[in-house]
């Protein structure tokens, strides 16, 4: 008899009450030790996404970049907000810098949308509560996910604390056009939870990930461990941002926060 | 006897839930699937051969597939692999399915004829050739 996922996720959550005390139990351990030790890691490889607020400008650009990324990953366009799935989207300064904000910030900084997408933490949450190790950080920095692993328990989601996650409430089939699609990257089903994953399948070809391409330059890629690379050049000469480092994740994305001619 | 009824009532439940394999099978005819290779790609082949011999895949493409993606999405190791000078990604999108593009004829008809549903599909797509 075949068993298939949905039938086996029915008896896993009988024993999911289980592995929930435990990644809860690991969250609370986690937490004790939040931001001390050197973020860079031992592989030399710490990549890192630098995004310069200035320089994207109009909705055009906003939605160039946001459309880049969703094509490339199938990603489905959900009108109803309970069920999007999102992996770069935006969002008010408020809401992306919430311990940043301060009544005498230039208006136009209120007024702009932030570009926001998974972080990839140097001490991702997420990472350490999934009970499948569905979600898992490689040796470069990226976390990224094993959607074949997760058994969509949200753990990743609840633990997360830049809602860079999404759950499959619906078939994203149905809000794809299917002949649209791009053929060489799969979708996902019903049942599993999704996020940006750095792109890894074009980082492997040597390019760079989509929404950097699609930047015209507002986005730059690179390795933070490395003291010459570009990332490292603009972090040293510019005032950067990173979103709610009180809570120690250690973000990967840096936001360039001041006026027009900035990082480049 | 204490909840007798209830306790008949389950042992029936459980028997009908486990052979349901047995009955759920009954009586549908069972042809012997003939996968076919008649796709543009393999007909323009010198030489037909697949990362492993035919024999091989039939019976552990399954196995294959698993590694590869563990390789490939795990550990990041996404070498190609090269076969007589062709070469192979390690994808059943952009591997296998380039070749096989007839997915009813080479995938569909022995997994009903085994009775394996692959969740594979679920996620990974194809269209069929005459179909794109
Ligand atoms: S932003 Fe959220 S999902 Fe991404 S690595 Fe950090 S905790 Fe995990
Ligand atoms: S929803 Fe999936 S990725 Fe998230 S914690 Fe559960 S198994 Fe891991
Ligand atoms: S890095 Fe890649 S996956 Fe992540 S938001 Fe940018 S385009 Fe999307």
């Amino acid at each position: 008899m075949s068993i298939d996922r949905r039938k086996f996720l029915k008896i896993a959550g009988l024993s999911g009450i289980g592995m929930g005390l435990s990644a809860a139990d690991s969250l609370i351990k986690g937490k004790a030790h939040a931001s001390e030790e050197s973020s860079l890691p031992e592989s030399g490889v710490r990549l890192a996404l630098v995004i310069d607020v200035g320089k994207i400008r109009t909705d055009e650009d906003y939605k160039r970049i946001t459309d880049a990324c969703h094509s490339i990953h199938n990603v489905p366009n959900i009108p109803n907000t309970k069920h999007e799935v999102k992996w770069i989207w935006t969002d008010t300064y408020e809401h992306t810098f919430p311990d940043q904000t301060n009544e005498f910030i230039p208006t136009e900084m209120k007024e702009k949308p932030f570009l926001l997408l998974c972080n990839h933490c140097a001490k991702p949450p997420c990472v350490r509560v999934c009970p499948t190790k569905a979600t898992f950080k490689r040796p470069d920095g990226i976390v990224t996910q094993d959607p074949h692993r997760c058994i969509g328990c949200r753990f990743c989601m609840a633990a997360c604390p830049y809602g860079s996650r999404s759950f499959n409430w619906v078939d994203p089939r149905k809000y794809l056009d299917m002949n649209k699609v791009n053929p060489d990257y799969p979708t996902r089903t019903m049942g599993v939870v999704e996020k940006c994953t750095l792109c890894v399948e074009r980082i492997a070809r040597g390019l760079e990930p989509a929404c950097v391409e699609a930047s015209n330059g507002a986005m730059v890629f690179g390795n933070l461990a490395d003291p010459n690379s570009k990332v490292r050049k603009i972090l040293s000469t510019h005032y950067t941002l990173i979103r709610k480092p009180a809570v120690g994740t250690q973000p990967s994305v840096f936001y360039v926060i001041g006026g027009g001619e900035n990082a480049g | 006897m204490y909840n007798g009824s209830k306790i008949i009532i389950g042992l029936i439940i459980f028997l009908a839930i486990a052979t349901f394999p047995l009955y759920s099978n009954f009586g549908k005819s069972a042809v012997m699937p003939k996968p076919s290779i008649d796709t543009p790609v393999i007909n323009q082949l010198d030489r037909k051969e697949c990362v492993e011999s035919a024999e091989y895949m039939k019976k552990e493409h399954m196995k294959v597939l698993d590694q590869w993606r563990d390789e490939v999405v795990r550990e990041g190791k996404r070498d190609v692999i090269t076969v007589g000078g062709r070469v192979f990604e390690k994808s059943l999108q952009n591997g296998c399915m380039q070749c096989h593009s007839n997915k009813s004829k080479f995938c569909d008809e022995c997994h009903s004829y085994a009775g394996v549903k692959p969740y594979c599909w679920d996620c990974h797509f194809f269209k069929e050739e005459g179909q794109r």
